[in-house]
């Protein structure tokens, strides 16, 4: 009884968290007029037809991938090298680090935008550009560092120092038995705050969106339609949206899957 | 390793980054438009009382049917199978990868006068709803765009929770009532904070999903700051300073967070 309770509780959950996405989904292949976006009228790919003639949403869409690699790079280069420096820190010192560095993560998504809206604006009047992709980038590597800074930081705890200091004396040049020594040791946390890095990025609206001037990213994009014509497109975009994740989660999770399963047959020889 | 000379890059980030924008924001909102020092913006947030009350409210109720929907839910997941855990938790996640603005838009079409549940009612021979432009449509977006934010930090704790415990007071003679008020609430409490301020803080700063779901009549405090950076009532100054008070309101409501929060407590903060 009691589990046949629970069992329709999530039940009902997961349609209340999936309705609204399927019903994108479905309305995605609606062949309607664009006045009426809920009642069907017999399946068609138009929607998705003239998504792909959109020059300004193919153009959005590069923009938010040239911005989530060099933001995914920038935001993992230089929280790499600063979780090394916090790591080594002591006593208050690191503390002010830290509590700065948390700071965009704290605060109101909104706050973190029109504080670095203010500050680009203001560079940017100094030396008459205008924002762009530029400002864009920078914003976001400034919202993703502690992401990254704290995916790596606990690899950094766990390493013995010694093994670094082992390298030199051996003959290492600092900088090689960092790459040979530190490097494989934090790996995974930088692999992982790089992913994290990258999807905040693809994902933002709200700092984009204060930070951005004419350029468009995709997030941007999708506001711009939401708010004046509404039509089926945004559903079909939805849709490759959703499936491309999809896609993309289930490829990670049969290779992490598999690699489970080496890793326990290792663990059986 | 030379700590200075590697940290030097990213203090420097740090400090043009992060404590320049806020030094910006602390500036603008003290000053007016020529740049003489003012107390009137901070003056003015007054006015605006009744946002402020609204979108605290709006975020506050948001935060409790989250909490309220996904307590029983993370329970029941960190209860099952191993196996169907890491199913259940990844379906929870799922949605949290479409862009928000997408899900918001999905409950436009769902909740409009010519919506689709209003046409399902219509065909059923029932009064058509108006739900769009309401404070209802408003937290129903908010619920469903924040509610993996509060499963799953209260799942994660769950999950860690030692079943021992549980069968120790069962054993010692409590019933399921008890067990779960003395025993599973006060251990998963790290998780209902972490859940609550992970779901309160983007709620009550939300501009979006108001302007999407809730019309032009739902105004919250994200609005009321667009709109003086980027939107008709063009005004930095009063948007700073509306967006310090956002942030001073934000940093309270976490201080008396962490003060319920004890010091055992950590874990918990999922982000992703």
């Amino acid at each position: 009884m009691k589990k046949a309770v629970s069992r329709v509780y999530l039940t009902l959950i997961y349609i209340f968290l999936y309705a609204p996405i399927l019903l994108l989904v479905v309305f995605s292949f609606n062949d309607t007029d664009t006045k009426s976006r809920t009642v069907w009228s017999g399946f068609s790919l138009r929607w998705y037809e003239m998504l792909f003639q959109d020059r300004m949403l193919l153009e959005a869409l590069k923009n938010t991938l040239i911005i989530a690699v060099c933001a995914a790079l920038g935001a993992t280069v230089l929280g790499t090298v600063a979780a090394i420096g916090i790591n080594s820190m002591k006593g208050w010192r690191k503390k002010l680090v830290m509590n700065v560095t948390n700071l965009p993560m704290l605060n109101p998504e909104i706050v973190t935008g029109v504080s670095l809206m203010l500050l680009m604006v203001f560079v940017a009047n100094l030396f008459g550009i205008s924002l762009g992709m530029g400002s864009i980038i920078l914003a976001h590597i400034t919202f993703c560092l502690p992401y990254v800074i704290l995916s790596i930081l606990p690899k950094l705890g766990q390493m013995d120092p010694h093994l670094y200091e082992a390298a030199q004396d051996l003959g290492c040049t600092p900088l090689r038995s960092f790459f040979k020594v530190v490097m494989p040791e934090i790996m995974s946390g930088v692999i992982t705050g790089m992913v994290m890095a990258f999807t905040l990025s693809l994902d933002d609206f709200i700092i984009s969106y204060f930070c951005s001037g004419t350029t468009q990213t995709l997030p941007v994009y999708i506001y711009s339609m939401t708010k004046k014509r509404v039509s089926p497109e945004i559903n079909a975009l939805s849709t490759l949206l959703f499936a491309v994740i999809l896609v993309l989660l289930l490829i990670i999770n049969i290779r992490q899957g598999r690699m489970g399963k080496k890793e326990e047959k290792e663990a059986d020889v | 390793m030379k700590a200075k000379a590697v940290s030097a890059p990213y203090l420097v980030w740090m400090a043009i980054f992060i404590i320049v924008p806020m030094l910006l924001v602390a500036y603008f909102a003290f000053t007016d438009s020529s740049g003489a020092f003012t107390l009137d913006n901070l003056a003015r947030v007054g006015q605006y009382s009744n946002v402020f009350l609204r979108s605290i409210w709006l975020g506050a109720l948001s935060t409790a049917i989250s909490l309220l929907i996904g307590y029983p839910v993370a329970y029941i997941i960190s209860h099952s199978s191993l196996k169907r855990q890491s199913v259940l938790i990844m379906l929870v996640m799922l949605p949290m990868w479409m862009n928000f603005l997408l899900r918001t838009y999905a409950w436009m079409t769902l909740l409009e006068d010519s919506g689709l549940i209003n046409n399902l009612l219509a065909a059923a021979g029932l009064p058509r709803l108006h739900m769009i432009n309401t404070q209802g449509a408003v937290v129903v977006g908010m619920v469903y765009d924040y509610i993996p934010f509060m499963i799953l930090p209260l799942y994660s704790v769950m999950s860690k929770l030692d079943p021992s415990v549980v069968e120790a007071a069962q054993d010692l003679g409590a019933d399921g009532k008890r067990v779960f008020l003395r025993v599973t609430l006060p251990l998963s409490m790290p998780g209902v904070i972490s859940g609550i301020t992970m779901v309160f803080v983007p709620s009550v700063s939300t501009f979006i999903i108001s302007k999407m779901l809730g019309g032009g009549g739902n105004l919250m405090i994200g609005d009321l700051i667009d709109m003086q950076f980027l939107g008709s009532a063009y005004n930095p100054n009063l948007g700073s300073a509306i967006s310090l008070v956002l942030m001073v309101l934000i940093l309270i409501c976490m201080g008396i967070m962490n003060e319920f929060d004890d010091g055992e407590a950590q874990g918990g903060g999922m982000m992703l």
